[in-house]
């Protein structure tokens, strides 16, 4: 059973059925899930969640679908682990990172895309798909494979090769598309407007992005059944950022942790930073933009939340950063030589935003902070291939062994 | 025919020309305001276009020749 009610439109609070909506006929604004609140304070207690398996339907209560019948690959409960080493080296002690490039596809789109395909089927569907520049086209083609449904996915043509392979694999219809990032929007646009499809986020949007709160749900219980005081969320349509603090407040509505006062800040890369030059600026419209960054699972020029970002970021005393191609790189790179966590790109846009923040005290050195990495970093190799040391080639000799490292540069044999 | 609700953003020099006026006088295609917010220097306006779709996609291509970007009302739908 699901304590899902209806869709909410944000702006204007009409109600609409639990269909494939997710646009408020009246004002634009965008519908989401409302639940039988107090059904589910009644329903839950740290002790039943705690007792259930390691995957994110364990937050049955707080989701809009029937776990019992829902397509699970295992998406969710990933990781959180303290990053002292990293913490060290950024003066944040209490640094934490939940490390969701260990979900079944490796990034954190396992999440929303359990929630979205199972949510479809239950409304009829048979096919699913989505228009993505790689981590929802690869979960979108296994969750599909998984649940025996078809899968459309449209990609752009100028992908990494690790993020088409991730899709591949799983034999969905693959559609790779020539022309700029404004045609490949165009055209999935149509797609999606014109196509008795499950779009998983466009027309079931509204369940793709509830998905998400289960990681403001993970932290919490992972931190003790506490909120963190400082998230620092990777910005790309800006769902994420948004419903992570969602999943905080649900786990205190219903009673599960005291109220929280976390300050939620956002990471973009400079060469798609509508969200963080905005709030530069101090304003809250952002200007869309055209993406040009490495960060290509961030490079969402007009983000649908992206207004809610900004809300957020205000609402909350966060800050929003953006950093460079090379800031990125340096991230990814930090991450892997202090926690021994290899994260794609948008990994990296997130660490070296924390190291801004931290650096310019934006974040408190006393607060418990949580930073989010969102995506493996096998599926970007491309972003630092040529930025790492070179191996010692050898022949097959002890000498030939003892000569190479023995020459390394400022390490003593 | 079809209906296409879209978001166009005005730069700043264009602020001041009958855009979606002469998207009605050239086009075949009904324009519907539904949401708009303009001042002085910049300004989006959510706007219904209804009309063959061809016709729909040659106003929208005018549109952006003219400068003014044209994105979906829900922002973009290709996602990381």
């Amino acid at each position: 059973m699901t304590y899902a009610q209806h869709l909410r439109c944000r702006e204007c609070s009409r109600d609409y059925p639990l269909a494939a909506l997710h646009v408020c006929e009246f004002c634009f604004g965008p519908l989401e899930v409302a639940y039988d609140d107090d059904g589910i304070r009644a329903a839950v207690s740290r002790e039943a969640i705690a007792s259930r398996p390691a995957n994110l339907w364990r937050y049955r209560e707080f989701l809009p679908c029937d776990a019992d019948s829902a397509i699970n690959i295992g998406a969710g409960f990933t990781p959180l682990i303290h990053a002292k080493n990293l913490g060290k080296a950024l003066g944040l002690p209490n640094l934490y990172i939940k490390n969701d490039t260990a979900n079944p596809t490796w990034s954190f789109k396992d999440r929303v895309v359990a929630v979205a395909s199972s949510r479809a089927r239950e409304l009829g569907y048979e096919k699913l798909a989505c228009a993505s520049t790689g981590n929802l086209a690869n979960s979108v083609s296994a969750h599909a494979a998984a649940a025996g449904m078809e899968a459309v996915v449209v990609i752009p043509n100028d992908l990494e090769a690790g993020k088409v392979l991730g899709s591949s694999i799983y034999s969905p219809t693959l559609v790779k598309v020539a022309g700029n990032y404004d045609a490949v929007n165009r055209l999935c646009a149509e797609l999606a407007g014109s196509r008795n499809w499950a779009f998983v986020n466009v027309n079931v949007r509204p369940y793709y992005a509830e998905g998400s709160k289960t990681l403001g749900f993970e932290v919490a219980e992972q931190l003790g059944w506490r909120a963190p005081d400082h998230c620092v969320v990777p910005i790309a349509s800006g769902s994420l950022f948004v419903k992570i603090r969602k999943g905080l407040n649900e786990f205190a509505k219903a009673g599960l942790i005291d109220p929280p006062h976390t300050r939620m800040s956002g990471a973009q890369a400079t060469g798609c930073s509508p969200v963080a030059t905005a709030w530069a600026e101090g304003n809250m419209n952002f200007r869309p933009q055209r993406p040009d960054t490495i960060a290509k699972s961030l490079a969402i020029g007009n983000p649908a939340d992206g207004y809610y970002s900004l809300v957020q970021l205000k609402d909350t005393n966060g800050a929003c950063a953006s950093v460079s191609d090379d800031e990125i790189v340096a991230g990814m790179k930090l991450l892997a030589e202090t926690e021994g966590i290899f994260a794609e790109t948008a990994g990296g846009v997130t660490i070296a935003s924390v190291k801004q923040l931290a650096a310019s005290g934006r974040i408190d050195p006393d607060e418990l902070v949580v930073a989010f990495v969102t995506g493996a970093g096998f599926k970007t190799a491309e972003a630092v291939v040529d930025h790492l040391g070179p191996a010692l080639e050898i022949d097959a000799t002890v000498e030939s062994f003892e000569a190479a490292y023995g020459e390394r540069e400022g390490v003593p044999a | 025919m079809a209906v296409q609700r879209l978001r166009f953003t005005f730069p700043t020099d264009l602020i001041k020309e009958p855009v979606i006026y002469l998207i009605g006088q050239q086009f075949e295609v009904i324009t519907n305001i539904r949401m708009a917010d303009v001042d002085e220097s910049t300004g989006w306006v959510i706007l219904e276009l209804e009309g063959d779709a061809d016709e729909i996609a040659r106003s929208v291509a005018w549109a952006e020749s003219r400068g003014v970007r044209v994105d979906p009302i829900t922002g973009d739908v290709i996602e990381g």
